[in-house]
């Protein structure tokens, strides 16, 4: 039975825009080898869902919840361990060689660090400029202008084009990031915690030029991020995930007031919120213990070690499957219709 | 030379919560090491006093600033494990930290680790006090760091972005964790971070800093209801907020934080200001008292400002 494999097929009947699908995505990385065989780390195990054309989906999760490895295997960047990931109806797991790489300008990737991900000894032209050399796609005059033409659009003074990465600041840096991402013109962006590594002033300036770019460029978004305060803000809907596991996935207007998993309403309660008025009010719940270790989650449903609302034996021993509960609302518990009132 | 803390005078009372904010290269860090000695070389505190009581902490000898620091002050700081001896256990450090000062005699020391431990609900404290510090997660070891830090009985917490490096549950922790320590022991926290919420949640009072300078200062609410620096103002609309579901645009704020070698004349914050007037360019604000208990440094103030902005009201 592969009830997880539900909010896919369910949600490409209801409409036919899916950009992204994933179906049962598992990746696990072996950690050496123990007395009875290789550990494995179960970083992304059985995940399923759809990423609609033009929408914003937002995966939050804490560390350790695999949201940031789901995001490279599915830009194929990290190969899946089992499953499949489409785009635009190509199943890109079964793509190899010249193949992949076509389809890799379809979609791209922004990564956190603004520092560690670009070459410091290229300049920023020719960093921008190197997917159109590795696709072939550079004429001489053509290239030097579209890489000045998405500077511009980026936001950065194209006059910079012959500096290099040290003399940005962080900011400029992403917008270098971004603007590398966008010369291929993909549809598809994987922007994996784009702002955390920001300054709080400089960090609208990139959530805004987000937005814009896809506006512009009618771009999808899967946007990876741990801060649930911007999730909210960039997303149309939102997946939850803990060790692995997608635990609730909806509307970011449905989740945030009205959560069905225990995790993601422990999760909301957590994060504080620029206004002391409200902070005088706000119930944090706080949740025993912390997360397992990924080699070996626990039975049953895997937040069940720390879950105040959890009822023996059943959720340690039966793990709850990704279930429609409400319209367009998934939660992967036993007693979500518990969550609003007793957590 | 680099004026990284430039002029910045405030207090805190005994059992009070303050929060200073800022970002990179505001100075906020800067002025909680000065206030414990402990800028790093080649910098130096130039000017000024700090005083701790009826003391000045920056004429104390060697073996009153030891005192000072450790049993009057502890200081927490945002990588735990840097601040961890990687090969003496969890316990033995803190034991060391109380012998160390003179506040407990050995046999006490030994005996308070685990009570230590347990305030800091660290689980299964007996056990876990004979581990190493990576055996902990991180958010347990900012938990022991704050025992070690508390194990003296401090009468002052200064806690340096403790919760940056943690998840979100984690840090929802530790911040219920210090207002515990605060109400419950009457112990003053300066709290500095570059997280306007976490400081909404916790102090009540703040610190604003920019390019060295305090820009604002006051009580909490009233800051948050009514900032008058523009920078303030700013930040807070430039946030999102998870319990806000308007899909609004968020506050661009133009420019870059200032690079503190090459500060322009007038108000540091000018260049990147929507409310600048002519006097801003070259004349620099100030901090004074704009309402009872409230100081803010700005030529404008952003009760006059937004008069003329009907559209950012």
């Amino acid at each position: 039975m592969k009830t997880s494999a539900e909010p896919s097929t369910q949600l490409a009947s209801a409409t036919d825009g899916v950009l992204v699908r994933v179906k049962d995505v598992v990746k696990h990385f072996p950690v050496g080898a123990g007395l009875f065989g290789a550990e494995v780390v179960h970083a992304v195990d059985d995940v399923s869902f759809d990423i609609q054309a033009g929408e914003t989906l937002g995966l939050v999760g804490e560390s350790g919840s695999g949201k940031s490895t789901l995001g490279r295997v599915i830009v194929q960047l990290l190969p899946a361990t089992s499953g499949s990931v489409f785009l635009e109806g190509r199943e890109l797991t079964k793509l190899h060689g010249e193949k992949l790489r076509r389809v890799r300008q379809r979609m791209q990737m922004i990564f956190q660090d603004p520092y560690g991900s670009l070459n410091p000894r290229m300049t920023v032209g020719d960093i921008i400029g190197e997917p159109l050399r590795n696709f072939g796609l550079l004429r001489v005059k053509t290239g030097e202008r579209a890489v000045q033409e998405v500077m511009r659009i980026c936001g950065l003074n194209p006059n910079f084009v012959n500096r290099y990465p040290h003399e940005f600041s962080g900011g400029q840096r992403q917008r270098i990031g971004i603007a590398r991402a966008l010369i291929l013109r993909p549809t598809f962006i994987v922007a994996d915690e784009p702002i955390s590594a920001l300054d709080v002033s400089i960090q609208a300036q990139i959530v805004n030029l987000l937005e814009d770019l896809q506006a512009q460029f009618h771009l999808t978004y899967l946007f990876i991020a741990h801060d649930l305060s911007v999730v909210r803000h960039i997303s149309d809907r939102i997946a939850v995930m803990y060790l692995g596991k997608i635990v609730e996935l909806a509307a970011s207007r449905e989740i945030y007031p009205r959560p069905l998993h225990p995790y993601t309403k422990a999760l909301l309660s957590s994060i504080p919120v620029p206004d002391p008025e409200l902070e005088a009010q706000r119930r944090t719940i706080l949740l025993k213990g912390e997360i397992p270790s990924p080699v070996n989650p626990p039975s049953g449903c895997r937040f069940h070690t720390r879950c105040p609302i959890a009822q023996f034996p059943i959720c340690a021993e039966q793990e709850p499957p990704l279930e429609l509960k409400e319209r367009d609302h998934w939660a992967a518990c036993h007693f979500s219709e518990k969550v609003p009132v007793a957590v | 030379m680099v004026k990284a803390v430039d002029g910045v005078s405030f207090e805190v009372a005994e059992g009070e919560t303050l929060g200073i904010v800022g970002e990179s290269g505001s100075g906020k860090s800067v002025t909680a090491l000065s206030l414990l000695r402990l800028v790093p070389e080649p910098g130096r505190v130039v000017e000024g006093r700090v005083m701790f009581r009826s003391q000045n902490v920056l004429e104390m000898d060697a073996e009153e600033l030891r005192e000072f620091r450790g049993s009057d002050v502890a200081m927490i700081f945002q990588d735990p494990m840097s601040s961890m001896n990687p090969v003496l256990r969890v316990g033995f450090q803190i034991e060391e930290a109380m012998d160390a000062h003179h506040r407990f005699n050995h046999k006490q020391a030994q005996q308070r680790v685990v009570p230590m431990l347990d305030t800091v609900r660290i689980p299964a404290a007996s056990q876990r006090a004979r581990d190493y510090p990576h055996q902990f997660s991180g958010g347990m070891r900012q938990r022991a760091m704050i025992a070690m830090g508390l194990s003296n009985e401090p009468s002052l917490i200064v806690a340096d972005e403790p919760t940056t490096a943690l998840d979100v549950t984690v840090q929802a922790s530790i911040i219920e964790l210090l207002r515990d320590l605060n109400r419950e022991r009457r112990m003053a926290v300066i709290l500095i971070t570059h997280n306007l919420a976490v400081v909404a949640s916790l102090c009540t009072r703040v610190l604003v800093m920019y390019a060295g300078r305090i820009v604002e200062s006051g009580p909490t609410r009233q800051i948050f209801r009514s900032p008058q620096h523009p920078y303030t103002w700013s930040l807070l609309r430039s946030l999102p907020r998870v319990d806000e579901s308007k899909h609004e645009r968020l506050l661009n704020i133009r420019g870059l934080p200032p690079d503190m070698t090459n500060l322009p004349p007038g108000c540091k914050f000018h260049p990147r200001c929507r409310f600048r007037v002519e006097r801003c360019f070259h004349e620099e604000p100030p901090l004074v008292d704009v309402d009872p208990g409230q100081q803010a440094r700005c030529w404008v103030l952003m009760r006059n400002a937004l008069k003329d902005h009907e559209d950012l009201r």
